[in-house]
C-alpha cells in the first residue's frame, strides 16, 4: 500500500523558497511523474517525499499516517537514485541483500528474495561481483533490485535513466514499466524527459520554479494543456505558439497548434512560409518553416515523405478543431 | 624533439640518481645514530674511530638494564595507541557530520581547528603546567593521552574530513533509504568505504604521538614518561654520552621505523591527502 498526500508542503533554502505551498496526491498503485525543466523543483519535491530534505512547513502522509518527522530509513520507501548510488565495497548479492540485512531479515529468506530478484532481473550470473565491473544499465538493475527486494510501499526514481545511453535507456523505460505493471505498487518517476514522462506515467505532474503546473494523464495533458508552458512542454516537437493579429482575430491573447495538426500543401493554404530545415525520417517528416510573419519558426509534422528542399515554398493551415486558445494570463480559454 | 629526448633520458637516469642521492641524504642521519650507537661514549668523539672502530652492545645493555627502557617504551606504546584511538573516536564523527551534513559555519570551523595549530605551544606551557599540576594529573597517563589526543584532532580531523568528502552523498542516502540508522551509516558504508584513508590517518596520528617530546618531556617525570623523556634524560649538557644518547635514540626511533616501512603505501596516501586515489 502506499498512497501519499501532500498538504501545504514548503521548502526553503535559507531565504530562497523552492517549493512554494503545494498539495499533491499520488494514489496508491500509480506511477506518477514528474517533470519540468532543470531547476523546477522536481527533484526537491522527491527528496522531500524521502525524507532526504526537511520540510520547511506543511504534511506529508504515506498510508494515511503522518510521516513528515519520520527519518528517510524508516518511511518504507526505496528509492533509485540517477548515479545508482551502489556500495562499491559490496558484491552484486550483498549490495541487493542489504537492506534485508538491515531489516534483520534471516539469511535463509534474504537468499531467496536476492535469487527471486537477480532472476527478475537478469543478474543471476553477476551476483559475485563488485558494481566497478558491471556495466550502466547492469548497475541500473542493481540499485532497482535493491529497491524491490523489500517491498516498499512506494518506489522512488530520480532521473534513473539519464546516464544510460539512448538504445538502452528505451529498454530500460520499457523494463520500469514492466515491472510496475507487475509489482502493481505506488512508483513517483522524476525525469525532464517529456517522452519519459508521456510513455511511463498514469499521471503526470508538470512542474515550474516549484509550482504544480498541472496534474493530469499524458493524453489530459497533451490534449487540454491548462497554460502555455505545459503547451510548449508537452509534446515532441513542441507546440507552436503564436502572438499576435492571428491569436488576436480568434479573440486570444495566443494560440497554439501541434505540428502534427497541421495540414501542408506546396500549393495552398492559410499561411505561407519557407522551408528551413525538412527532417526526413521515414515515418515522418518534421519540417521547419520559416518567413510565416507569425513566429520565428513553426515546425510541422507530416506522416510519411513530401517531396521539400532548403528554400521552397510552402503553405500551413491549422486544424482549427485542434487549436489551443490562451488568453493574457497565459490560461487556457473555454 | 629535443625536448623529449632529454627528457626521456632524465627519466632513464636521471631521475632515479636523484632519487638515490635524495633518499641518501635523509637516510644519513639515522644511518649515523645507528652507528654511533655501537661505540663507546670515549669512542664516539674521536676523529680516528669515525668508521673504523670495535662495536659494542654496552649502550642498548645499559639502557635496559640501568635506564628501564621498557618502562617508558611501554609509556610511549600505551599513550600513542590511546589517543590516536580516542583522536579517531572524536574525529570520525565531526568529519561524517562535516562532510555530509555541512552548514554555513562549517568551513570556519575547519579552519579554526586548523588554526590552533599556528599557536605555539610555549605560549600555553604555563597554563597547561599549573592546570594539569592543580587537577592532579601532572604525570599521569591520562593527562598524556588527552593532551596527545587534542594535539593531533586538527589534523586527523581535517584528513578524514578530506578522504570522506570523496564518497558520494548519494550513497550514504541510499544507506538511509535502504533503513540505516545514522550508526549503521557510519558502520556499514563510511568506514569499509574510507578504509583506506582512516588507516593512513591512524598511522600517521600515532607516528605523530609517538614523536612528540614537547609536551611529553615538560608534563611528565616518571609515572607516565615516554621515550622522548628518556632521549631527554639522557642529554647530557657536555655532550659526552655519545653512545650512550645514540642508543636511547635509535631504539626510540626504531620501532616506528619499522613501522613506516611496513605501511609505506598508506602513508604516501595519508601525506598526500588522498590525493592518490
Amino acid at each position: 500500500m502506499g498512497r501519499i498526500v501532500l498538504e501545504n508542503v514548503t521548502k526553503s533554502f535559507g531565504d530562497a523558497q523552492v517549493i512554494p505551498p503545494l498539495d499533491l496526491a499520488i494514489e496508491d498503485g500509480e506511477f506518477a511523474v514528474f517533470v519540468g525543466p532543470s531547476g523546477c523543483g522536481k527533484s526537491t519535491l522527491l527528496r522531500l517525499i524521502a525524507g532526504l530534505e526537511e520540510t520547511t512547513s506543511g504534511k506529508i502522509q504515506i498510508d494515511g499516517e503522518d510521516a513528515t518527522q519520520v527519518p528517510p530509513s524508516k518511511r518504507g520507501l526505496a528509492m533509485v537514485f540517477q548515479s545508482y548510488a551502489l556500495y562499491p565495497h559490496m558484491t552484486v548479492r550483498k549490495n541487493i541483500a542489504f537492506p534485508l540485512r538491515m531489516a534483520k531479515m534471516d539469511q535463509a529468506e534474504i537468499d531467496k528474495k536476492v535469487e527471486g530478484a537477480a532472476k527478475i532481473l537478469n543478474l543471476v550470473d553477476y551476483l559475485e561481483q563488485k558494481p566497478g565491473q558491471l556495466s550502466g544499465g547492469q548497475r541500473q538493475r542493481v540499485a532497482i533490485g535493491r529497491a524491490i527486494v523489500r517491498e516498499p510501499a512506494a518506489f522512488l526514481f530520480d532521473e534513473p535513466l539519464s546516464n544510460l545511453d539512448a538504445a538502452l535507456r528505451v529498454g530500460m523505460r520499457l523494463e520500469i514499466s514492466e515491472l510496475h505493471n507487475r509489482l502493481n505498487t505506488t512508483m513517483i518517476y522524476v525525469t525532464h524527459d517529456q517522452v519519459e514522462a508521456m510513455t511511463m506515467a498514469d499521471k503526470i505532474v508538470v512542474l515550474r520554479a516549484g509550482n504544480i503546473e498541472q496534474v493530469g494523464s499524458p493524453l489530459d495533458l497533451y490534449h487540454t494543456p491548462r497554460n502555455v508552458f505545459v503547451a510548449g512542454f508537452i509534446g515532441s516537437p513542441k507546440m507552436n505558439i503564436i502572438d499576435g493579429p492571428e491569436a488576436e482575430k480568434l479573440g486570444a491573447t495566443s494560440i497554439g497548434f501541434r505540428p502534427e495538426h497541421t495540414d501542408v500543401s506546396t500549393t495552398e493554404g492559410k499561411w505561407k512560409g519557407r522551408v528551413g530545415v525538412a527532417e526526413h525520417l521515414g515515418s515522418d517528416t518534421f519540417i521547419h518553416v520559416h518567413d510565416t510573419g507569425l513566429a520565428d519558426m513553426i515546425t510541422v509534422r507530416i506522416a510519411g515523405d513530401i517531396a521539400v528542399t532548403h528554400g521552397d515554398d510552402i503553405y500551413l493551415t491549422p486544424q482549427m478543431d485542434k487549436l489551443h486558445k490562451f488568453g493574457a494570463d497565459g490560461l487556457r480559454m473555454a | 624533439m629535443a625536448i623529449v629526448a632529454t627528457s626521456t633520458k632524465f627519466s632513464i637516469y636521471g631521475r632515479p640518481v636523484l632519487a638515490w642521492i635524495v633518499g641518501l641524504i635523509f637516510f644519513f642521519p639515522i644511518f649515523w645514530l645507528v652507528l654511533t650507537s655501537f661505540k663507546t661514549d670515549a669512542d664516539a668523539v674521536k676523529p680516528e674511530f669515525l668508521i673504523f672502530f670495535t662495536p659494542t652492545l654496552d649502550n642498548y645493555l645499559n639502557m635496559t638494564e640501568n635506564y628501564d627502557y621498557w618502562r617508558f617504551a611501554t609509556n610511549s606504546v600505551i599513550t600513542s595507541v590511546f589517543a590516536t584511538v580516542f583522536a579517531l573516536a572524536v574525529g570520525i564523527p565531526c568529519a561524517y557530520a562535516m562532510a555530509f551534513n555541512p552548514s554555513r559555519a562549517t568551513k570556519d570551523v575547519l579552519m579554526w581547528m586548523l588554526s590552533t595549530k599556528m599557536l605555539p605551544a610555549a605560549a600555553v606551557l604555563y597554563p597547561m603546567t599549573f592546570l594539569t599540576k592543580s587537577l592532579g594529573l601532572f604525570d599521569t597517563h591520562f593527562m598524556v593521552i588527552v593532551v596527545l589526543m587534542l594535539i593531533n584532532l586538527p589534523i586527523v580531523v581535517w584528513m578524514l574530513f578530506t578522504y570522506f568528502k570523496e564518497i558520494p552523498k548519494d550513497i550514504i542516502e541510499a544507506g538511509q533509504m535502504d533503513g540505516v540508522n545514522t550508526w549503521g551509516e557510519v558502520k556499514e558504508i563510511l568506514i569499509p568505504l574510507a578504509w583506506g584513508g582512516i588507516a593512513s590517518t591512524a598511522l600517521l596520528c600515532f607516528i605523530f604521538c609517538w614523536n612528540e617530546a614537547y609536551w611529553t618531556v615538560r608534563l611528565t617525570t616518571t609515572e607516565a614518561a615516554t621515550l622522548s623523556k628518556l632521549i631527554e634524560g639522557n642529554r647530557a649538557p657536555e655532550g659526552l654520552f655519545f653512545g650512550r644518547l645514540s642508543a636511547v635514540s635509535a631504539a626510540a626511533v626504531g620501532p616506528i621505523i619499522v613501522l613506516g616501512w611496513f605501511c609505506q603505501k598508506q602513508l604516501v596516501q595519508g601525506l598526500t591527502f588522498g590525493a592518490v586515489k
